[in-house]
């Protein structure tokens, strides 16, 4: 996996050239664990999009030459819709109320009309971006979400920090400038991690009750990079277990950006009769979740 | 006599009977997930917010309940009971959809805003239709003073919002309406503006912008 150096973030050049740099090894070393050959695949699925285009590119082109040489159909996969899925799938969550929380997106999503809906959406930075630059800015490596609640555990000291909803939407961008403020007066780094968590976490809990209330669906789906946190875990917990609703969570294995969410969404994808020529094999970096029909869902 | 009326995500809502009168209590229950101090705040703060707001409102012109008590202690409000359904369960019924519900609608809300007054919550479940082609706009938990149009665009993007996400079939048109409704309030001067900052707000979504 690219880690870019402590203290700083994802340079989309060096991930890029990490990507061209492992690709081939990563594939071989696939099929060798999957104990199957080339010949064994049926569909080549990449991930089209939202992300980085540098890092998305190299994906494309591996899929297009594997496609081109092997012959065999090529589908592109959201992969927010793939941190979807395959969770859906993983916990045998039916129609559920998905909270999307990762550095890429933090979403409350409700199935509608053939696609995945916002019900509610950051108004500025994810959640995970909370996580990552308060740790870079106290000097660790990104993703900080592990190292931010190793030091939460250790505290019970909560130093108020701006809770910000609008209707649905949380904002998390005042957590961040005041908490890094908070580091720069000398505050402990346990209190403050604590509190980050204990104040961001919160918020999402209640954005995923109103949900829940207005729709009237029982069932809740955690999954992205940030649902591995046991804070989060443990709180949605209790909020469900209160209103009598169901908790689902991805594995954690599984919880972060993988190949498996991509493989499972083409798959879907495929078995629902879209296809797509090789010529069209293209990248979104803007591609949102709420532009995929979803024909595998009723 | 207590009757529970409905739990919603914040608070219970119990149809009463205050000083002789039938009354809602709303009282905001403490959330067993939350630390005990950010609850405390969050709940006290709230309940105030909207004491204060839902008054405020009703000077502004809008159909918002009367207040009749505040227990803080309890973080419970007494207020005028609104009988009637919610346009959320109502929306796709034929006879709505031949009224102008959301121009009425747009109304209330550029009187809010006129007033500098947020809603902040502005959800299909938040507005009651009470008969006369009125509608009632309730929960003002979430509520503010603010005179930024960026405040004023926020919350007309948090209906837009709600309204493709749960009634996606509808969402257009009765959106069209609120928006009449609202100019017809605030005048174009004011509306060209705060749809520009919405188109800002709906790119400001994840991955929305065309790269």
């Amino acid at each position: 996996m690219y880690q870019p150096p402590a203290g700083s973030g994802i340079h989309p050049r060096e991930a890029y050239q990490h990507h061209s740099e492992v690709c081939s090894g990563v594939l071989v070393e696939s099929l060798r664990k999957a104990k199957i050959d080339m010949g064994s695949v049926d569909i080549i699925a990449y991930a089209g999009g939202p992300g980085l285009g540098p890092c998305l590119r190299v994906g494309a082109v591996v899929a297009r030459s594997l496609a081109a040489y092997y012959h065999k159909p090529i589908i592109a996969a959201n992969h927010a819709i793939g941190h979807i899925e395959l969770a859906c799938m993983l916990t045998r969550a039916t129609n559920p109320i998905v909270l999307l929380v990762s550095g890429g997106h933090t979403a409350i999503l409700a199935f509608s009309s053939g696609r995945w809906r916002f019900f509610g959406e950051t108004l500025d930075i994810t959640i995970g971006q909370l996580l990552d630059q308060f740790g870079r800015a106290a000097g660790y490596a990104s993703p900080s979400g592990s190292t931010i609640e190793r030091y939460a555990r250790h505290s019970k000291n909560y130093l108020p920090l701006p809770y910000t909803l609008k209707g649905n939407d949380p904002s998390f961008s005042g957590i961040l400038t005041s908490s890094k403020r908070l580091l720069s007066e000398g505050k402990s780094m346990d209190a403050i991690c604590f509190s980050i968590q204990e104040t961001a976490f919160s918020n999402l809990c209640e954005v995923t009750e109103r949900a829940l209330a207005f729709t009237e669906i029982d069932e809740v789906l955690l999954t992205g990079g940030v649902a591995a946190n046991n804070r989060l875990q443990e709180m949605l917990t209790e909020m469900c277990r209160s209103r009598g609703s169901s908790f689902k969570v991805i594995p954690k294995q599984f919880s972060g950006d993988c190949g498996a969410q991509i493989a499972w969404v083409g798959l879907l994808s495929y078995l629902h009769g879209m296809r797509l020529d090789i010529r069209e094999s293209i990248i979104r970096q803007s591609w949102r979740l709420d532009q995929v029909d979803i024909p595998w869902r009723h | 006599m207590e009757t529970l009326i409905r739990k919603g995500a914040e608070a219970d809502i119990y149809k009463v009977r205050w000083n002789g009168r039938i009354a809602v209590k709303k009282i905001r229950m403490p959330k067993a997930y939350r630390l005990p101090r950010l609850d405390e705040e969050l709940r006290k703060r709230r309940t105030i917010h909207e004491a204060t707001l839902i008054s405020a409102a009703k000077l502004a012109g809008v159909d918002s309940p009367l207040l009749y008590f505040l227990d803080l202690s309890e973080k419970s409000i007494y207020m005028e009971l609104f009988d009637g359904p919610r346009i959320k369960d109502i929306i796709n019924d034929a006879d709505l959809s031949s009224t102008k519900i959301f121009e009425v609608i747009g109304r209330s809300i550029g009187l809010l805003h006129q007033e500098n007054i947020i809603h902040g919550d502005l959800t299909t479940s938040n507005f009651i239709l009470i008969g006369d082609g009125r509608v009632g706009l309730i929960d003002f938990g979430l509520s503010f003073r603010s005179n930024r149009l960026e405040d004023k665009a926020v919350d007309l993007h948090l209906v837009m919002q709600t309204l493709e996400s749960a009634h996606t079939s509808v969402a257009e048109r009765m959106f069209t309406d609120l928006i009449d409704g609202y100019r017809r309030i605030c005048g174009a001067d004011m509306m060209r503006p705060i749809q520009s900052i919405m188109r800002q707000v709906e790119r400001r979504g994840r991955y929305a912008r065309s790269v």
